[in-house]
């Protein structure tokens, strides 16, 4: 068992110094919360060890680049500036989660950031004056083409065996000539115009501020909601529980949260009209978040994908289905660019025939900046939020401060070393996952 | 060397006390099964008898067969020819599902486990428990933690803890839980213990004794002869393909069992324990 041999001399030693620690089967009947906060620390530290870094550390990595960028130029923590920062976000986040459903699989979609422009483009165009399609044909539509890519490939990848890496890499270049082909076809001059309100509100628009209120209320109720039963669930069949301060904490913050997005989305944020409300943007992230999460976490299909991603040979003969699972995911995965590729239009007003080819490599830096393995089994759909708030972050503080391109580059390239680096020796520490 | 071309079904249900129980009071039974990959012959016109609720041990020389025979009878391979008879019926294994189904577990050497899911989840891989249509991670976990309590298995700290951070016992008593979990009337081993020091090795082998216990039938492939002659009640060697020997542990000696592994045959074993067709 080559693949267990780190971990498992490091354990060896433990059991025998202490056979037996806490019996499995004689804790039921008492309730026992891991006590005290050297306790918790002690469990985050093995976690850390263990390669589950938790989201604390690039946490506290995004409060120390915001807090850079305030003392640099305080305009950062301004609720315009803000409001934008969520927005140019958005595209990294949506194609990060993109990203997300096939990392956890071990695999990879390099050309995720031009299936979701070539979305962009359809759904564009065909809601243009020249073709007038109605936004609920258009927009579904676009969504669908980027899901069937997807399929495409998923077949490619599963019935011929090829290497998810080079299948993406020839659909980089295709769908790279196709976006390019489609908008130079316009005769629009190199790029293709939002011209539909319901596009250009995607990002354009925003909730009223009541509904703002009432959307953020709703969130944070709601996750407490499901935060708490969770753990009285598990203390009413007694099963450990995280103690009660550290839930209470997490609800505080939350609380925070809230109260902070109503803060800077209802304040106005325009000298010469009133432009109040948190933009469709955010709600649109959050239910992708919510959806993903709940996928991943709650569902078989989740479990398998991060089974597969750890040992597909076990899930096979577990007797479970493994080419379903990845074919669901290589679909996830398409359908999630599709929505980007919309937004991403919507929030350049169009989609030019010049696309910033970087922007697969931003999805993936997302997703493994907020802690997603490369190598399959490990993530979740939250780093991709995590991820991208820092890819936008860096840009939007950069380019504040007036900093040129290529700084850009060099620092968004540095932190994506610095998380790649935190992954691996975390890995190193704990277990081996493949 | 040439195999016999004869079906030795009717002479093995025949055979005498010495060849074990016949087809109708096993758990499980092959006859006459072959197994080939191109010029290799694995396995060739093997009969075995596994009885219900004890331990056989499969013994034998590297390469002779062993994992292969476990494998055609969990239905990793294609079926291949000869009949599998479980409970008395003739039953057709074409994939894992099926030999799951029966009620086959499998524990391979490489335990199958995900390291970067937790105890729970892999207990319940491939047959989670669910809720209103969402995972029951709280029935699943106290399920595993009754299961382990009840198994002995008491060294591992929490049933959340991954996989991957478990001793090489700890993951094969995790691997045995799992089987038992599925209901299951035969658990197969390969190799349980070729991995593992003294004491892991000795909780391996008190949890193979559990499930006996506990009425489950195991079929253990094992290299090492004090395991066997610890746990086993029957043995079934096998050398180059063919299943030279098999019967009551008390037919056998570390002798004549390194004898029939290394060489076939055994002048010490009643000759009715050994089987025609063998000209190694
Ligand atoms: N998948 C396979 N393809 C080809 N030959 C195989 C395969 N698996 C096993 N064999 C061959 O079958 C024979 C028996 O192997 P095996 O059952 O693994 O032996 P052991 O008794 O040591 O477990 C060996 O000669 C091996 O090389
Ligand atoms: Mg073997």
């Amino acid at each position: 068992m080559p693949d267990t041999k780190g971990s498992a001399s490091v354990t060896d030693v433990n059991e025998q110094l202490e056979p037996v620690t806490a019996p499995i089967g004689g804790s039921t009947s008492t309730p026992k919360a891991t006590a005290g906060v050297a306790g918790q620390i002690r469990t985050q530290f093995k976690r850390l060890r263990s390669g589950d870094t938790g989201l604390v550390p690039i946490t506290v990595g995004l409060l120390v680049l915001i807090v850079y960028f305030q003392v640099r130029n305080s305009v950062f923590l301004s609720a315009s500036n803000l409001t934008n920062l969520s927005i140019q976000a958005t595209i990294y986040i949506l194609l990060g989660m993109a990203e997300i459903w096939l990392l956890l699989l071990g695999e990879i979609d390099l050309s995720v950031g031009y299936v979701a422009a070539l979305g962009g483009v359809v759904g564009t165009i065909l809601t243009d004056y020249q073709f007038h399609w109605a936004w609920y044909l258009a927009l579904p539509l676009a969504v669908l083409l980027t899901t069937l890519i997807g399929v495409l490939n998923a077949v490619l990848v599963i019935r011929l065996r090829l290497p998810s890496f080079i299948v993406t890499l020839a659909g980089f270049l295709i769908w790279q000539g196709a976006v390019i082909y489609l908008v130079d076809h316009q005769g629009t001059g190199g790029a293709v115009p939002v011209q539909e309100k319901v596009l250009y509100d995607l990002v354009g628009g925003n909730l009223t501020p009541v509904a703002t209120w009432l959307f953020v209320l709703l969130c944070v109720a709601g996750v407490a909601y499901l935060m708490i039963r969770g753990t009285q669930r598990r203390r009413a069949n007694g099963l450990d529980t995280v103690p009660f301060f550290l839930t209470l904490t997490k609800i505080v913050l939350l609380v925070a949260v809230g109260i902070l997005l109503i803060v800077v989305f209802n304040a106005n944020r325009s000298t010469f009209v009133v432009l109040r409300g948190m933009p469709f943007a955010v709600p649109i992230d959050l239910a992708l978040l919510a959806a993903g999460t709940f996928v991943l976490a709650k569902t078989r299909t989740g479990r398998y994908i991060y089974a597969i991603g750890g040992n597909s040979e076990a899930v096979r003969r577990a007797g479970v289905s493994v080419n379903r699972y990845r074919f669901i995911a290589f679909v996830a995965t398409g359908f999630t660019a599709g929505i980007a590729g919309l937004l991403y239009s919507s929030r350049l007003g169009g989609i030019s025939d010049s696309i910033d080819p970087t922007l697969t490599l931003y999805s993936i830096a997302a997703a493994v900046i907020g802690g997603t393995s490369l190598f399959g089994g490990r993530g979740k759909m939250v780093h991709a939020v995590i991820g991208g708030l820092i890819i936008a972050v860096i840009y939007n503080g950069m380019a504040l401060l007036s900093m040129s391109p290529p700084t850009v580059y060099i620092v968004t390239g540095i932190v994506l070393l610095a998380a790649v680096t935190i992954d691996s020796v975390a890995r190193r520490g704990g277990p081996q996952l493949r | 060397m040439e195999p016999t071309p004869e079906p030795p079904v009717a002479s093995s249900e025949t055979g005498g006390s010495g060849v074990g129980s016949s087809i109708a009071n096993s758990l499980l039974s092959l006859r006459n099964v072959t197994k080939s990959f191109g010029a290799v012959q694995a396995l060739r016109h093997v009969d075995l008898d596994v009885p219900p609720g004890k331990v056989t041990a499969l013994i034998g020389d590297n390469g002779a067969g062993k994992s292969v025979l476990i494998q055609t009878i969990a239905g990793i391979f294609p079926p291949s020819t000869g009949e599998m008879y479980w409970r008395g019926e003739r039953v057709h294994v074409h994939n894992p599902r099926n030999a799951a189904d029966l009620g086959i577990a499998t524990v391979y050497q490489d335990l199958a486990l995900c390291n970067n899911l937790d105890i729970v989840q892999n207990m319940y891989l491939g047959r989670e428990e669910k809720r209103h249509g969402v995972l029951d991670e709280i029935k699943m976990e106290l399920e595993t933690k009754r299961l382990l309590a009840d198994l002995s298995v008491t060294t591992v700290q929490s049933v959340r803890q991954l996989v991957g951070s478990l001793s090489g016992g700890q993951r094969q008593s995790i691997a045995v839980a799992r089987a038992v979990m599925r209901e299951s009337q035969l658990v197969i081993m390969d190799e349980p213990t070729a991995a593992l020091g003294v004491s892991q090795t000795a909780q391996v082998l008190a949890l193979v004794r559990k499930l006996s216990e506990r009425g489950i039938a195991v079929l253990l492939i094992s290299h090492n002869l004090n395991d066997v002659f610890s746990v086993a009640d029957y043995i079934a060697v096998m050398h180059l393909g063919v299943l030279v020997s098999s019967g009551p542990i008390a037919n056998y000696d570390t002798t004549s069992a390194v004898e029939l592994i290394t060489t076939g045959a055994s002048a010490k074993v009643p000759s009715s324990l050994v089987r025609a067709g063998h000209e190694g």
